[in-house]
């Protein structure tokens, strides 16, 4: 069984997140990278099928070199390979497409997305990544169990969960529940070590347009000190929304 | 070239969220001076659309499946949008919208915008709003393509009542070849979900314990509000997972959040940062979520929030 597996390199969540070019683009000076969580729940999810099935993981990234560390963290982790697509993930689409490409070159049963990641928020590529490979996705996926070539998978819907089955290959939208973070491999120094030998390989993007163009950022207004009502006085509180909140 | 909206609705009846977006979807259609045609699935009656805009309903009837199969759902909606010539698409932030909005833009080969905050600021080319960095910044995004799909943030442009006279069509529910297949679906739909609530109660591990849960179901009950949870009581199994908010759970973005025993761990703010008033009650006065919330009472749980409930209640009889 062959399993990809997409990481997307995002800041870390307690990063301070500022702009630069006149609030053009992102500044990623002084800021910690991580695998993006939702990410992490799925290769976790895939190293479980490497240790009890054998299955073979690679894990792929869009991005320039900076994207190296979080792919050799990947291979401490347990991953066996990793793919580095040299490009700026300039939208979802533009990432999907470039995934797309490779998934075409390559035979993978199951491919593993995040659900969303915690930067751009766009929950986005692997709908179209499964989309221009007409196989189906699997979005917020609590729950994945396979037999032959069929799986059995769980998504989370508002208010509860709903039961599916398909065929393989698919695109898998990973979240917690899939695994649950205590379930998270930190790497190991002995990991550490094996991911310096691993293959990290680098492949040449495909010409595509991006669909999306992002204009500026901007940052929400600042919030006002919080408004503290005595604990004694609860009415007070429920005033305070009724008339000045306008929300009850 | 009208404006589709896809409005969801459950055993018939329309969700707020789907509502929303007729709404937002009016506001677009009449900038942009055409119709607006609302998708519905299995709806018989809808003319609760004529209250929010809706020129003409698209519904489509699943009969024999009974679930959300989001292939034949895009499939069907594809159908639609070329057939009424659309540029703009909206679905809502449910589940089910942000499951369907980027395989829908890949079907009809639009670009795909989610978590948007506000109205296009300009439609040649689209230009919209939206959160990114989990509610840290927004940006403008353009679309760079000849047609667009928007999802909606829950709660971000709100019901609008703007009367219409709808004319009601039937169209087709589509095959699609996909081994996708629904088999069952497990959800309490007598209670109002995290994405369709206007109020969220939310408890974090100064509740102790699950037993003490009655106290938020209490309270969201009285409020007719959705309960939610922190990371670690849903780690904890004191609340199962579909209740966690927060970063790697479900974002929140209600008009009021009330936060009971919820420190306000960075990754739990950054998923309900967008809600539009926080309360805050925890016995902690240094807890951090008191720096992110609009009101805040500084007590203990067990002896506020009871008389909470009981003020409210007689204030609601």
């Amino acid at each position: 069984m062959n399993i990809l597996v997409c990481i997307s390199n995002v800041p870390d969540t307690t990063s301070k997140i500022n702009f630069k070019d006149e609030n053009k683009s992102f500044d990623p000076n002084g800021v910690q990278f991580i695998i993006n969580p939702n990410d992490e729940f799925g290769l976790t999810r895939a190293i479980w099928l490497q240790q009890k099935a054998g299955a073979k993981v690679t894990v792929v990234t869009v991005g320039d070199t900076g994207c190296e560390p979080i792919l050799r963290k990947c291979l401490a982790i347990g991953a066996d390979q990793a793919i580095r697509i040299d490009a700026l993930p300039s939208d979802g689409f533009f990432v999907a497409k470039q995934l797309a490409a490779l998934c075409e070159k390559e035979n993978y049963d199951l491919i593993i997305t995040g659900r969303e990641s915690i930067d751009y928020n766009g929950a986005m590529v692997g709908g179209m990544l499964a989309s221009f490979l007409s196989i189906p996705y699997l979005a917020n996926c609590v729950q994945f169990e396979m037999e032959g070539s069929t799986a059995t998978l769980e998504r989370e819907i508002d208010g509860g969960k709903e039961i599916l089955s398909a065929s393989l290959p698919l695109v898998l939208g990973a979240q917690k529940g899939l695994v649950e973070e205590s379930d998270l491999i930190i790497p190991n120094m002995r990991g550490i070590m094996q991911a310096r030998q691993k293959p990290l390989t680098v492949e040449i993007a495909v010409e595509v347009d991006a669909a999306t163009t992002i204009q500026h950022f901007e940052k929400p207004q600042a919030k006002g000190p919080v408004r503290l009502v005595d604990a004694a006085e609860v009415d007070t509180l429920i005033e305070l929304l009724q008339n000045e909140a306008k929300v009850l | 070239m009208s404006v589709v909206v896809y409005v969801e609705s459950q055993n018939g009846i329309f969700k707020k969220a789907g509502l929303e977006v007729a709404s937002y979807g009016r506001a677009i259609a009449n900038a942009i001076q055409t119709n607006l045609v609302a998708v519905t699935f299995n709806v018989n009656d809808a003319s609760m659309l004529n209250n929010h805009g809706v020129d003409k309903v698209c519904n489509i009837n699943t009969t024999g499946d009974t679930f959300f199969n989001v292939d034949r759902y895009s499939a069907s909606l594809a159908a639609v949008i070329e057939n009424e010539t659309a540029t703009l698409v909206v679905v809502s932030a449910t589940a089910n919208g942000r499951y369907l909005g980027p395989i829908l833009a890949a079907a009809i080969k639009a670009a795909y915008v989610s978590n948007v905050v506000a109205l296009p600021s300009a439609y040649d080319p689209v230009t919209v709003k939206r959160s990114c960095f989990t509610n840290k910044a927004f940006n403008a995004c353009v679309s760079n393509q000849s047609k667009t799909v928007i999802s909606l943030s829950s709660n971000a442009f709100g019901l609008k009542e703007h009367t219409s006279e709808a004319e009601y069509t039937e169209a087709e529910y589509l095959n699609s070849n996909s081994t996708l297949k629904v088999t069952a679906t497990d959800s309490i739909s007598d209670k109002v979900t995290i994405a369709d609530a206007d109020i969220v109660v939310s408890g974090g591990r100064g509740l102790k314990g699950p037993e003490n849960w009655h106290l938020i179901e209490d309270l969201a009950s009285v409020l007719g509000a959705a309960t939610a949870c922190s990371k670690p009581v849903s780690d904890m199994g004191w609340r199962p997972h579909s209740e966690h908010v927060g970063q790697t759970g479900k974002p929140v973005a209600s008009n009021l959040y009330i936060a009971i025993g919820v420190s306000g761990a960075i990754q739990h703010l950054a998923g309900i940062n967008s809600s539009k008033v926080k309360v805050v009650i925890n016995n902690d006065p240094e807890a951090p979520f008191f720096k992110a919330a609009d009101y805040g009472i500084v007590g203990d749980a067990f002896e506020v929030v009871p008389k909470l409930i009981e003020k409210l209640k007689a204030i609601k009889q």
